[in-house]
């Protein structure tokens, strides 16, 4: 059925689709913006200004930051945490949802409101400061890994998909003689693909994001993050990391395009990955619902 | 007796499901109830060698120096301000941006935006903020444009009222797509039959809109409000820490980055008291919010 809109509606219409459009270049431009300032000659990129079309190209921003041993020793670390940590953290999440999510396990709510409490409530930095220096975990790269290995909100989600999934399958299985771990492991697993896929990408961008722990529980240089070093390029204006392994031909570099080009280095990697993976979140999101 | 031997021999009957989740309950008592021990700081001299535990208690000292006369009034003040800001326009935003996207018909351009949207939620402050350093400097394209139609350039980010404004407004930008997911899916729930109903009884968009869509998205509305306020005292330390400056540390100085400074000046107790207060208020603020938002709803709206 088609109704005639009314001039209000359509004035509505064209100024929504105007409006959507600004939004679109709002996410859009300065990205793009990054991108002409990190292949500008110096001079364009000390100028600056609005440009959709890049002024000139010049990669030695780029050839300048490959140079960087640092570069390189962070981005191995950041996909060493990202995978390592994922997989743990995953594998932990679905472990403990799995007893919770079952309607025979003793004092489920107790367990369930231990695990829920971690939501609301936290002892904050410096307790947990003291707790891994106690642990031997300042200035270890485990410190990446273990902390964060269960969050709450995930164990939620993949709970609530475990227990959307037919409990006649878990008793056909008993009956069959099988262990928990059994029907855990062969079933309830294979059967949860969507979530563990979901909460699998929110747990890479989330290392792979990850600074702070880099920045205050790591001292040595080896063991620091991508994010640190594009933090101390582009965020701190620190290029003393990049003079230092420089060659002595290199033209002079504003740093302006330098930190452009670590913005753009680093940001990349997902970029090629979001299209593909974006649905999952979407659709994660909904999952689990909201509501506990 | 009876009793207790009935729960030992529940326990061993189910022992499968509990070995599997005690990792998880060792993990979490390690990393997050421990440090929640931690807290008694707030009330104690922090001696090294005597532990949390063996410290001496020196009562409600520690708080007052917290609150007399001290810099954190001005934390405090600045942690309610910012964080407010962000929470009225980060509610309103994403539901109104979700209403506009559900109005666009091309099915293509509306996925794209929408695709394009949740985008910036997946990088981090220090990627966004090595962004807007240069989008919103001296010679970024922002201030090219204000001074091409010849006005005074702006300090974005090193002028007190403008640093707030931009916190809000990057926050808007990173968030509001993530934000309106919930919402498109909610309005993606209701039913057709509405509409066409209203369409024959001669209502136009716009009371559509006010009178089904809307409606369909107070629930939504509700939980994610009760949600969020558990973080009134959080105001965005990745954020902020990536983005400010000396200049506008009067204005941006909130309640983590004063812990921050507390942990890496070694005065803990403190700042685990500041950390306290903001643990407290936080949980106190779901609690309450969510009982009374129970009893309004009878017993039907409510997180947990």
């Amino acid at each position: 059925m088609k109704i005639k809109s009314s001039p209000a509606e359509k004035a509505f219409d064209y100024f929504n689709y105007f409006l959507m459009f600004m939004l679109i270049l709002s996410m859009l431009y300065p990205f793009i913006y990054t991108v002409n300032i990190s292949i500008a000659a110096p001079k364009d990129a000390e100028a600056g200004g609005f440009f959709i079309l890049p002024k000139s190209f010049e990669f030695t921003a780029y050839k300048q930051i490959i140079q960087d041993e640092m570069f390189w020793i962070g981005y191995r670390n950041t996909i060493l945490r990202t995978v390592i940590g994922t997989i743990l953290s995953v594998f932990m999440t679905c472990l403990c949802s799995y007893p919770l999510s079952r309607r025979d396990l003793p004092h489920r709510k107790l367990f369930t409101f231990l695990v829920l409490f971690t939501m609301l409530f936290s002892g904050g930095l410096i307790p947990a400061f003291i707790l891994y220096n106690n642990l031997g975990l300042i200035d270890n790269p485990l410190i990446y890994i273990i902390p964060g290995m269960i969050s709450a909100f995930n164990v939620i989600l993949v709970k609530n998909y475990f227990q959307g999934i037919s409990n006649s399958l878990h008793e056909a299985a008993s009956i069959d003689g099988a262990s928990e771990w059994f029907i855990f492991s062969r079933i309830y697993l294979p059967l949860s693909k969507p979530i563990i896929a979901t909460i699998a990408l929110f747990n890479a961008v989330g290392h792979w994001n990850s600074w702070f722990d880099s920045l205050l529980f790591i001292n040595s240089e080896n063991k620091k993050v991508v994010q640190t070093f594009l933090q101390r390029i582009a965020v701190e204006g620190d290029t003393k990391l990049l003079e230092s392994g420089l060659a002595t031909d290199m033209v002079q570099m504003t740093p302006e395009s330098i930190k452009a080009a670590t913005v753009i280095v680093t940001i990349v990697p997902m970029l090629c990955v979001y299209p593909f993976v974006q649905k999952f979140f979407t659709k994660g999101i909904m999952l689990g619902g909201i509501k506990e | 007796m009876t009793e207790k031997e009935s729960i030992f021999s529940k326990y061993w009957q189910k022992r499968g499901l509990l070995i599997m989740l005690l990792p998880c309950i060792i993990f979490l008592f390690i990393f997050n109830y421990v440090p929640m021990a931690g807290l008694l700081l707030a009330f104690k001299e922090y001696d090294i060698e005597l532990g949390v535990l063996g410290s001496k208690w020196v009562g409600l000292k520690h708080f007052r120096e917290l609150f007399i006369g001290g810099e954190f009034v001005g934390v405090l003040y600045n942690t309610i301000k910012i964080s407010l800001l962000k929470m009225f326009f980060g509610f309103f935003t994403p539901i109104i941006f979700a209403i506009l996207l559900n109005e666009i018909r091309i099915h293509y351009y509306k996925s794209f935006i929408q695709t394009l949207s949740i985008l910036p939620h997946f990088f981090s402050w220090v990627m966004l903020a090595g962004i807007f350093r240069l989008f919103f400097a001296q010679q970024g394209s922002v201030n090219e444009v204000i001074m091409a139609a010849g006005f005074e350039s702006i300090n974005w980010l090193t002028d007190d009222f403008w640093f707030i404004f931009m916190l809000i407004v990057t926050e808007l930008w990173k968030g509001m797509g993530w934000g309106a997911i919930v919402y498109l899916a909610s309005i993606a729930g209701i039913s057709p039959d509405h509409y066409e109903a209203a369409q024959i009884d001669g209502c136009n968009r716009f009371q559509q809109i006010r009178h089904i869509t809307i409606p369909a998205l107070v629930p939504t509305m509700i939980t994610l409000l009760i949600l969020s306020l558990g973080g009134i005292l959080s105001a965005g330390f990745d954020q902020i820490y990536n983005l400010y400056s000396p200049t506008v540390y009067d204005v941006s100085d909130v309640i983590d980055t004063y812990v921050l400074r507390k942990l890496e000046g070694a005065e803990f107790e403190i700042g685990v008291a500041a950390s306290l207060f903001q643990s407290l208020i936080g949980l106190f603020l779901i609690l309450a919010v969510n009982k009374v938002s129970k009893k309004l709803s009878g017993g039907e709206q409510g997180v947990m």
